[in-house]
């Protein structure tokens, strides 16, 4: 394979060499269990209570006792939301949108198929949600609500501090999905009330398989894994020391890269927008192009399909990822864009192009090459003009 | 990712016949921007009735613009009968496969051609018409259509049927009406099986030895030929069919997988499972 331009780092990013470096040691020497009651063993837990407290000041949680390592963003979701069902019994009534990851969209589905009550709040054209309405859907019975900080297609950002005061003074436990949101957001637990938060590690140059649940002090929690005493009884299971230290340690590159990886990821995101907007006619931009991550774009070109742009580019080493039905397994495109009211035509021809600390404006010059090609040989073939 | 075979790849990279033909004799045009993929094939025939030139424009994936390119290639010089006779396997052979998911591409495919020749003999418009009852609303797949596919694909699941025709893949509303639609052809299938059954063996030597010719030289010989091979009927006996590879087909190493697997597999399928295929050198 010839050199790679990797421009879906919403799918998933590159790991940090920081960051494998402070694995291996993992693997060679300090392999023992946490749990155990000899030294060899029960050092490893010294390394994990450090990775507690770098994840911990990193999302500005007052302790590291608030978070959880876990495998993964969706485990995370699963156990947010399933432990607050549990410890509130009685209340029967959920309140999500319509645009989230389908690690909450579809678990919310299967828990209205199990007889809960959800409420899906739409989104406006932009991707927003009407936050008079989400006030409004939160009721006496409302166990919790589901919010992502940022939609991992689009980009759009919730202005989840407002959604966080409305929830704490309506008494209803919040959980926000933040696997999009972390590296390329102000992130403060300790100012912004938030009940549970659930990262990922991939996203943010960490490995795939583990993540983060934060659960603020003092809310009543019913762990989804059962078995051992591990994570404080709130999460069974050995513990994965080698990947919670490379989570810890992504967490502090990402908190001292910040505000430099933000920088350089908007303006590049930005030239290559302006490009793509400037050189191919009948594109358009989904979402919020203001309140939206700094690293993402979602662009649909009319009169052509997603997935054939994407394989053109593939030709080049160009990776990205689109919203339409062809590339997602499944036969209808994006549930994002739909909710969002873009034609079923725009939609199709999606594509996204999510950006991170290592991508260089040559790379974006060199997509800016390509892409009017490609789209023009594909309208080219295309029965509708 | 799919995957895609290197056929598909090659065809969706460069594929032949894009266009429109000016004043043609078929126009097939089946999709919708809507559905995500759309098809409109024209083709010309020349003054012996055969197809002289097929061009395509497609909207959608891969193996849409791989499974239009691959069509009009194939429907070349062909008479409108022989065109046909074309199944969306056909064509998902002739890329060497497509991914279950992906076979709906194919029977666009098909479904275009069919509407092409319709449209010459003046039953169709050049837009593809639903016929009989409407199962899935979403993408209008018919019950004739969920039918024929499942028929010709020999399918057996709803997760099947979905991937070949796109019925079910949208409100979900239709796949009660479709798990009734593959239980009636389950009952139907056994039925016809215990028929054939009791008839065997069915053919007279004459009938056998017309039908074996007929698919050899046809279908066999043709999709032979794409990949620069060949092949001549040398003689049968009974149920033993002698054949002959020629082309590049006779000094292929896989030349014997080939027999086997394609030559005596479509044999057995078409004709009667007892056929064994003996190549003569």
């Amino acid at each position: 394979m010839g050199k790679i331009i990797y421009v879906d780092n919403n799918a998933t990013t590159q790991v940090a060499p920081e960051v494998l470096e402070s694995m291996l040691p993992f693997f060679k020497y300090l392999w023992g269990n946490p749990s155990s009651m000899h030294t060899f063993g029960g050092q490893v837990a010294n390394y994990i209570d450090k990775a507690r407290e770098q994840v911990a000041h990193f999302l500005g949680a007052q302790r590291s006792s608030e978070i959880i390592f876990t495998s993964c963003g969706t485990e995370g979701n699963n156990t947010a939301i399933r432990s607050a069902l549990k410890a509130f019994g009685d209340k029967r009534h959920i309140v999500t949108t319509s645009v989230e990851h389908p690690a909450v969209l579809n678990l919310c589905k299967e828990l209205a198929k199990e007889g809960y009550n959800v409420t899906f709040l739409p989104v406006d054209h932009e991707g927003h949600l009407n936050i008079d309405q989400f006030k409004e859907s939160l009721r006496e019975d409302t166990a919790i609500a589901s919010i992502m900080w940022a939609n991992n297609e689009t980009g759009v950002v919730f202005p989840i501090e407002q959604i966080a005061d409305i929830c704490a003074e309506k008494n209803v436990p919040l959980h926000v999905d933040a696997v999009q949101a972390v590296g390329k957001l102000d992130i403060n637990l300790s100012k912004t009330p938030i009940t549970y938060l659930s990262i990922s590690g991939h996203k943010l140059h960490a490995p795939k398989g583990i993540g983060a649940l934060y659960v603020r002090r003092g809310t009543k929690f019913r762990p989804w894994l059962i078995g051992g005493h591990q994570e404080g009884g709130r999460r069974a299971g050995t513990e994965n020391a080698a990947f919670i230290v490379g989570l810890g340690v992504a967490c502090e590159l990402a908190m001292k890269n910040r505000n430099t990886d933000v920088e350089r990821m908007r303006a590049l995101r930005d030239f290559l927008e302006e490009g793509i907007l400037k050189s191919i006619p009948r594109s358009s931009v989904n979402g919020d192009r203001k309140m939206r991550l700094p690293n993402t774009t979602n662009i649909s070109f009319e009169a052509i399909e997603g997935e054939a742009i994407l394989l053109m580019l593939n030709e080049y080493g160009i990776c990205a990822s689109s919203g339409s039905a062809c590339t997602s397994g499944s036969l209808e495109p994006s549930h994002v864009l739909i909710a969002m009211g873009v034609p079923f035509t725009r939609a199709h021809g999606s594509i996204r192009f999510s950006l991170s600390r290592y991508n260089t404006k040559e790379e974006m010059e060199y997509i800016l090459e390509k892409l009017p090609q490609i789209v023009e040989h594909l309208r080219g073939l295309s029965p509708v003009s | 990712m799919w995957k895609y075979s290197e056929k598909v790849i090659d065809h969706f990279l460069h594929p032949r016949n894009v266009g429109e033909i000016e004043n043609p004799d078929g126009i097939g045009e089946v999709g919708s921007l809507a559905c995500g993929d759309m098809l409109r094939l024209t083709f010309k025939l020349d003054e012996n009735g055969r197809i002289a030139d097929a061009k395509f424009k497609t909207f959608g994936c891969a193996s849409a613009i791989a499974s239009s390119s691959a069509l009009t290639e194939m429907i070349k010089g062909m008479t409108l009968e022989e065109a046909e006779k074309i199944t969306n396997r056909d064509i998902a052979n002739y890329l060497g496969g497509l991914p279950e998911e992906k076979m709906h591409c194919s029977v666009m495919g098909r479904e275009a051609l069919e509407t092409a020749i319709k449209n010459y003999r003046g039953i169709s418009g050049p837009k593809r018409e639903l016929e009989g009852k409407v199962v899935c609303k979403c993408f209008g797949v018919t019950e004739n259509d969920i039918r024929r596919v499942a028929i010709e694909n020999d399918l057996e699941t709803l997760e099947q049927i979905t991937a070949y025709t796109k019925a079910g893949g949208g409100c979900g509303l239709c796949h009660q009406e479709i798990e009734r639609i593959l239980d009636e052809l389950k009952a139907e299938k056994k039925h016809q099986e215990k028929e054939v059954s009791y008839k065997k063996p069915s053919f007279t030597n004459i009938e056998l030895m017309h039908m074996v010719e007929d698919l050899i030289n046809n279908r066999i010989k043709y999709a032979l030929q794409q990949d620069g091979g060949d092949i001549e009927l040398v003689d049968i006996d009974r149920n033993i069919v002698f054949i002959r590879l020629k082309g590049a087909c006779a000094s292929c190493p896989s030349s014997f997988t080939t027999m086997k697997r394609f030559i005596e597999k479509e044999l057995k399928k078409e004709i009667s499972p007892d056929i064994q295929v003996e190549e003569v050198k």
